[in-house]
């Protein structure tokens, strides 16, 4: 990473200026790009540099997308990023030569297809996995092509240079696999027997699954992961930690129903069942569909569901309280409005009999004293 | 130095007494309040708010405790450093106040703190804030606390006969007395410092900036001989002694003196700094001001002649003035002229003063049972009575 500084501003430039006329779209936004995924990913200044270069010299690597047990949110989420070239940015980037949504081939040309990119690529391409495999009674549950989802996952990652699952279902399970779970849903890595980088969430935040396959672009490798694969970029902290809602939590102001006072006024969602508390994501941060903070789940006024987190999502019921994470609200709340001090009539009572029984007391002395004063003067007189 | 003449005998007598049975129920009161204090906060016995953090506890016990405690400060300076032979016999007594004063004021300390289990971090270097003036005080006023015993410890090796600990102790004591002579310096000041760093909270009449250690230390001297000329005055008429007015009247000249240049600087810098004005305005600190005003411009009159120096009644009533009026510049600067903002007030509650009242009965206690078994009063020649 040190290289990065040293890659000088005017390279950047030249390389955006290149990218973006390939693309069609100003240079300014291609660096804006650049600079929003370092940021997302939490790389220092000189990173956008990095990026830049990384998308004009590398060839673009193949993408192989599997859909499986699943309902395409992921993919409409990553399509609905609201960066005017952002779709066209992706293909340019990388060289999506299998998925089922957006190719135009169909049918066993589009296995055909795979393949062939799989051959020529082979060690070399990405596999992105969307949705969950099922594995009850030999994983016919979900079939593609007479293939069925487990086969041709275990083919297709056989040889991939990196495996990513995004959304919940390929990360853990997600919704297909809530109990009962009739047809077995499992996850890429349960099925692959190995940790893969996952980017759960339902949909997970397209800037988080960008942010990844540029890092991969820009230093041949995956970006850190914590021990459930979820890059810690994007997954290190609890969404509570950073929440807008945060101060209402700490001062103990909670909405106790929908459309209540406390929910009208913007409080803590954490008695509605917020799962904020427990859950791993950068949703607080980063938000939703490219229109700022106010566009996630709790900025809209539902608690968090956990989507992102195995063993909350599609587990726990959707207003169940959370169970607090590294954290507990205080036993009691500092009052709003402090008493700013107490008389006390027995103290000052008190305090006037003592003043005066000493004052009594002195006088009485200094008399006496006094009059021994005045009785040794005598006696010098005589 | 040694003038035999004069060397301290235990007084004897009965300790069970009207006076020491009363001091002990006040004491008694003080402990149990303190427990319930230990156990269930500040808030359940005292008047304490956000706004007025402390109360009597330090301002009185603290800051007004440990300057009527420097009676062994002013006595010491008086002796060893001026080399004042003549005034040897008033420093075993006054160390003796002093001792139960300042070891109050640090144990007050303890009372006032919220998380008292956590006092030993003050001390501790990875806890301790160095450059804290409240450090400065904390850590200056622990170790008077040391010195202090040590400095009065020839008292107990004297009554327990252990003549060779008394003897080797001699030889080091110069040290503990110079130190007893230079931590109070320290402190004493810093007590007024800690108003400087208060700065506009601090009511204009006694914002006096870096003038304030100054006065606190001036006042802390002036205040050490006041106790010293009260606490010989009571002993003579509670024992039934000779007075001693002989030696106190030299004394209160020198008090004079100091009143003299203390009330120039405490009038120069509220002039210059244009906070006169403020003393004249219809306020409860203006009236304050003047009280503590009073206080010691009296005493001014009271010991201006030789003739009234050698006055037990006005020497003795000077000297009350006096502790007053340095009670009165403490509270005032501490509680009176705190400033904390719109609408807080703060007055102490009952089982808070008699936690005060308690402490004070228990220092006396404490004094009256010592002078009775330990060497500590000067002998009485059979001639003068």
């Amino acid at each position: 990473m040190e290289d990065m500084s040293e890659i000088r501003i005017e390279e950047a430039t030249r390389a955006a200026a290149t990218v973006a006329s390939r693309l069609g779209i100003n240079r300014r936004e291609f660096l804006q790009f650049c600079a929003a995924t370092a940021t997302t990913l939490g790389l220092p200044a000189g990173a956008e540099a990095a990026i830049a270069e990384a998308v004009e010299k590398a060839k673009r690597p193949s993408v192989i997308w599997l859909h499986f047990q699943e309902c395409t949110g992921c993919t409409e989420s990553l399509l609905r990023a609201e960066h005017p070239t952002l779709d066209k940015l992706i293909l340019d980037v990388i060289s999506l030569d299998y998925h089922e949504t957006l190719m135009a081939a169909a049918g066993h040309q589009a296995e055909a297809a795979r393949k062939a990119a799989m051959a020529a690529n082979k060690g070399k391409y990405i596999l992105v996995v969307e949705g969950a495999i099922p594995v009850a009674q030999n994983g016919i549950y979900c079939k593609v092509g007479g293939q069925t989802a487990v086969d041709m996952l275990k083919e297709c990652a056989a040889d991939a240079a990196a495996v990513i699952a995004i959304g919940s279902c390929s990360s853990w399970g997600g919704m297909p696999s809530t109990d009962p779970n009739p047809t077995g849903s499992s996850s890429a890595a349960d099925i692959l027997g190995k940790t893969v980088v996952t980017i759960p969430g339902c949909p997970p935040n397209p800037y988080n699954f960008l942010a990844t396959a540029v890092h991969f672009l820009t230093f041949g490798k995956l970006p850190e992961v914590d021990e459930l694969g979820r890059p810690k970029f994007a997954y290190g902290r609890i969404i509570h930690e950073h929440c807008e809602r945060r101060a209402h939590f700490d001062a103990g102001r909670f909405a106790h129903e929908f459309g209540d006072e406390g929910h009208r006024m913007g409080y803590c969602l954490y008695k509605l069942g917020c799962k904020g508390p427990e859950t791993h994501a950068n949703c607080s941060t980063i938000g939703f569909g490219d229109i700022g903070e106010a566009s996630w789940p709790v900025a809209c006024g539902h608690p968090c569901i956990g989507c992102t987190e195995k063993g909350v999502g599609f587990i726990k019921p959707i207003h169940a309280t959370a169970q607090l994470k590294g954290m507990s609200p205080p036993a009691s709340y500092p009052g709003v409005v402090e008493q700013q001090g107490k008389t006390s009539f027995a103290s000052a009572a008190a305090l006037a009999a003592i003043a005066g029984a000493a004052a009594g007391a002195a006088a009485m002395l200094a008399k006496n004293l006094g009059k021994q004063d005045e009785a040794q003067a005598q006696q010098k007189g005589e | 130095m040694a003038d035999y003449a004069h060397a301290p005998r235990p007084l004897g007598g009965s300790l069970v007494t009207p006076v020491t049975l009363l001091l002990g129920v006040l004491a008694a009161i003080a402990g149990v309040i303190l427990l319930y204090r230990f156990i269930y906060g500040l808030g359940a016995v005292t008047n304490l708010s956000d706004g007025y953090p402390w109360g009597i506890w330090i301002a009185y016990d603290v800051v007004v405790g440990s300057a009527l405690a420097c009676g062994g400060y002013s006595m010491a300076l008086l002796v060893y450093i001026f080399n004042k032979g003549e005034y040897h016999p008033l420093v075993r007594p006054a160390l003796l106040a002093s001792l139960f004063g300042y070891t109050l004021a640090g144990a007050s300390v303890i009372f006032d703190l919220g998380r008292w289990w956590n006092v030993w971090h003050i001390f501790w270097p990875g806890y301790a804030q160095v450059n804290s003036v409240m450090f400065e005080v904390a850590v200056c006023i622990s170790i008077y606390i040391l010195v202090m015993w040590i400095e009065f410890s020839p008292a107990f090796l004297e009554k327990f006969g252990m003549r060779n600990a008394q003897r080797k102790l001699g030889k080091v004591l110069f040290f503990f007395i110079a130190l007893g002579v230079l931590l109070p310096s320290m402190h004493q000041s810093s007590l007024g410092s800690l108003l400087v760093i208060f700065g506009q909270q601090i009511h204009p009449l006694w914002r006096s900036g870096w003038l304030l250690p100054v006065l606190y230390l001036t006042t802390a001297i002036l205040l050490g001989f006041a106790v010293v000329v009260f606490e010989a005055t009571l002993s003579s008429i509670g024992f039934r002694r000779p007075l001693e007015t002989k030696v106190l009247a030299p004394l209160s000249k020198i008090m004079y003196g100091l009143l003299v240049v203390y009330l120039v600087i405490r009038v120069l810098d509220l002039v210059f700094r244009g906070a006169l004005g403020a003393a004249f305005t219809a306020s409860w600190e203006a009236f304050w001001f003047w009280v503590e005003m009073a206080c010691f411009v009296a005493p001014l009159a009271l010991m201006s002649s030789a003739r009234a120096r050698n006055s037990a009644a006005k020497l003795f009533i000077a000297a009350l003035l006096l502790m007053l009026g340095g009670f009165m510049l403490r509270i005032n600067g501490f509680l009176v002229g705190y400033m904390t903002g719109e609408g807080w007030h703060y007055f102490p509650s009952l089982p808070e003063l008699m936690v005060t009242i308690g402490l004070i009965a228990f220092e006396i206690l404490a004094y009256i049972v010592i002078v009775k078994k330990f060497p500590v009063l000067p002998a009485v020649q059979p001639a003068t009575r």
